[in-house]
């Protein structure tokens, strides 16, 4: 048990140190990062004093390796545009996106789960195929254009909710809704087909010989089991929810670290691009690795491995 | 007893009726039909993308700034009618959707095609010879998975500059993961089998035992993969352009379409809807393919 999690935790740390390498490359995938972040009028002098601020002169190892220390330490460097630290920046802003991913996050589940019980306790019937086809426009609707259509119909249409902010409860349905459905499509779907191979198993016909009622059946015997796969997917789903974020964010004007990167992209802020990169893939790596270590309780053949 | 003096003997009937072979026979008639749907969207969205001069009604570059935000089925002074109306700059939205395909098209095709490649070397590399080469590649695996893939697509395209080159060499090399992985899988359990075992006594060479023998086997699931990836790299692609950084204007694509379209929500609905109907139907119609190659050939296949 203790050498899978050391194991684990070594494995997190090497991934951690590529997802540093991969954030510094970004930036000299031009060769020159100092054009990059420079207006393009800038002079011949601005461009050479800027260069020796940024180091941009050293090899690229020295460059690599400060970029390391800084990170370690949290410093990314100044945002170009705002004369900040570019961690700061992105720090403020990560409240926001964290309470838009697990509201997301969290709908999905609330949905997706008994949703996919439900399917594959009535198997074939109405209810199934109903959830079914939910589950397959799920999967194939681009994030921005549910977004937009969500805006159309209930900002626009029915004014019934705000289309952009963050605020109230009202402010964050249709962020959340958006970011949070492409989840549910395929929790919904591992759900009902991980209850449905629980319940072929012996075990559940077991239970079932011995006289225990359906829905127990269900709820107590299949869906502990059922639960497994949809763990594992929970942590991986994050990385899309993140992902999705900066989409989601963009479209309602919602003040987290989506947002903010892209804009930073816009503006060629690299140092808060790099950072935002950072953070997001790190509490990636983070929530992956508490997964992990959940799911050796959920499932103790693993310690064995 | 019935007439004949046969005794026939009366099961009481245990199975529900979705139980039933009526049923089950059906099931899969529905399933193969999704599937075969599926197909059929894809070689409309296919034929559109080779046959759109021919199909659209207008020049999809063509403005008409007397015609501009005209509803779906508004026609000019000419009597054309545009069917799912013009946008803000006049333009036929019907032709610009049709236009839209080829670049959705080559672009998920290339992407597929690049991290197919890729991912069906690492897989067989990684899978064959295992140990140290097989380490490095799954952690670049985790390292890749770790990122929220279009916050660093952006970030890089953002870098290198929105070209059609950059998008696909991007989507594409950053895709490789999935193959790699289930090639991997294929070819650890193709390495057990008898056949494999036999050709490797028998003195092949490594090359000679990889293509001859495990590429045939694991093409089935990489097949299945690279179906499914279309409708990732499809929404990737519209999803960078809605974000300004997919192919620059005026090109039509479906995100640049719908990224035009939000800023006139609150007056022209049809701007945003019908190019987003297009994505919403052309990944579903994928998906649907995927489901039923994967469903057909390779049950066992988890994706």
């Amino acid at each position: 048990m203790r050498t899978y999690l050391l194991r684990r935790l070594a494995q997190s740390l090497i991934v951690l140190l590529g997802i540093s390498a991969v954030v510094f490359v970004i930036l000299h995938l031009t060769g020159d990062p100092t054009l990059l972040m420079l207006p393009p009028d800038a002079t011949a002098e601005e461009i050479a004093r800027f260069r020796r601020a940024m180091g941009f002169d050293d090899p690229l190892y020295v460059q690599y390796w400060r970029f390391l220390k800084g990170a370690v330490q949290g410093n990314f460097g100044n945002s170009l545009r705002h004369d900040e630290p570019a961690l700061a920046l992105v720090w403020q802003r990560m409240p926001a996106t964290i309470e838009l991913t697990a509201v997301a996050l969290g709908v999905a589940l609330a949905l997706a789960i008994p949703a996919g019980i439900v399917s594959a306790a009535f198997r074939n019937t109405a209810i199934d195929y109903v959830s079914t086809v939910v589950a397959l426009v799920g999967q194939a609707m681009p994030t921005f254009w549910l977004g937009i259509m969500l805006i159309l119909i209930f900002s626009v249409g029915l004014q019934l909710l705000p289309s952009s902010g963050r605020g109230g409860v009202a402010n964050l349905i249709l962020p959340a809704l958006t970011l949070g459905f492409f989840t549910t499509a395929r929790i919904m779907r591992l759900t009902r087909s991980g209850m449905l191979e629980v319940l072929g198993q012996d075990y559940v016909r077991t239970a079932r010989a011995k006289g225990v009622g359906e829905p127990r059946v269900v709820w107590k015997h299949a869906l502990k089991n059922a639960a497994i796969p949809v763990v594992t997917i929970v942590g991986l789903e994050l990385g899309t929810l993140l992902g999705g974020a900066v989409i989601t964010e963009t479209i309602f004007a919602w003040p987290g670290v989506g947002r903010l990167s892209v804009q930073a992209i816009y503006n060629r802020d690299y140092p808060v691009v790099q950072a935002a990169v950072f953070l997001l893939a790190s509490i990636f790596v983070l929530v992956n690795l508490i997964v992990d270590i959940l799911y050796t309780y959920l499932d103790p053949r693993i310690r064995i491995r | 007893m019935d007439a004949s003096g046969v005794e026939t003997l009366r099961l009481p009937r245990t199975a529900a009726w979705w139980h039933s072979e009526t049923w089950a026979l059906t099931r899969r008639l529905i399933r193969r039909r999704t599937a075969l749907f599926g197909l059929v969207v894809l070689v409309a969205v296919v034929g559109a993308a080779f046959l759109a001069p021919l199909l659209a009604p207008f020049d999809p570059l063509e403005q008409e700034i007397t015609q501009r935000l005209k509803p779906p089925g508004g026609t000019d002074e000419r009597g054309r009618v545009h069917l799912l109306g013009t946008d803000h700059l006049g333009r036929d939205i019907l032709s610009r959707i049709l236009f839209g395909s080829r670049i959705a098209l080559l672009v998920a095709f290339s992407a597929v095609v690049i991290a197919g490649i890729l991912g069906l070397v690492i897989g067989l590399v990684s899978g064959y010879f295992g140990g140290r080469v097989d380490d490095v590649f799954m952690r670049l695996a985790d390292i890749q998975l770790a990122f929220p893939f279009i916050l660093l697509a952006i970030a890089i395209i953002g870098v290198l500059g929105p070209n059609l080159r950059n998008i696909i060499i991007v989507v594409g090399i950053s895709g490789w993961v999935v193959y790699a992985r289930i090639v991997r899988g294929e070819v650890l359990s193709l390495r057990e089998r008898e056949f494999v075992q036999a050709a490797i006594a028998m003195g092949s060479a490594n090359r000679r035992v990889i293509l001859r023998h495990i590429v045939p086997n694991a093409f089935t699931p990489w097949l299945v993969i690279a179906t499914l990836d279309m409708a990732r790299v499809i929404i990737l692609e519209s999803a960078l352009s809605f974000l300004g950084l997919g192919v620059p204007p005026p090109t039509p694509t479906w995100g640049g379409m719908l990224a035009d379209g939000r800023v006139y929500l609150s007056t022209a609905w049809w701007l945003a809807t019908f190019p987003g109907l297009a994505i919403l139907l052309t990944v579903l119609g994928i998906n649907l393919l995927g489901d039923g190659l994967r469903d057909t050939f390779d049950p066992r296949l988890k994706v």
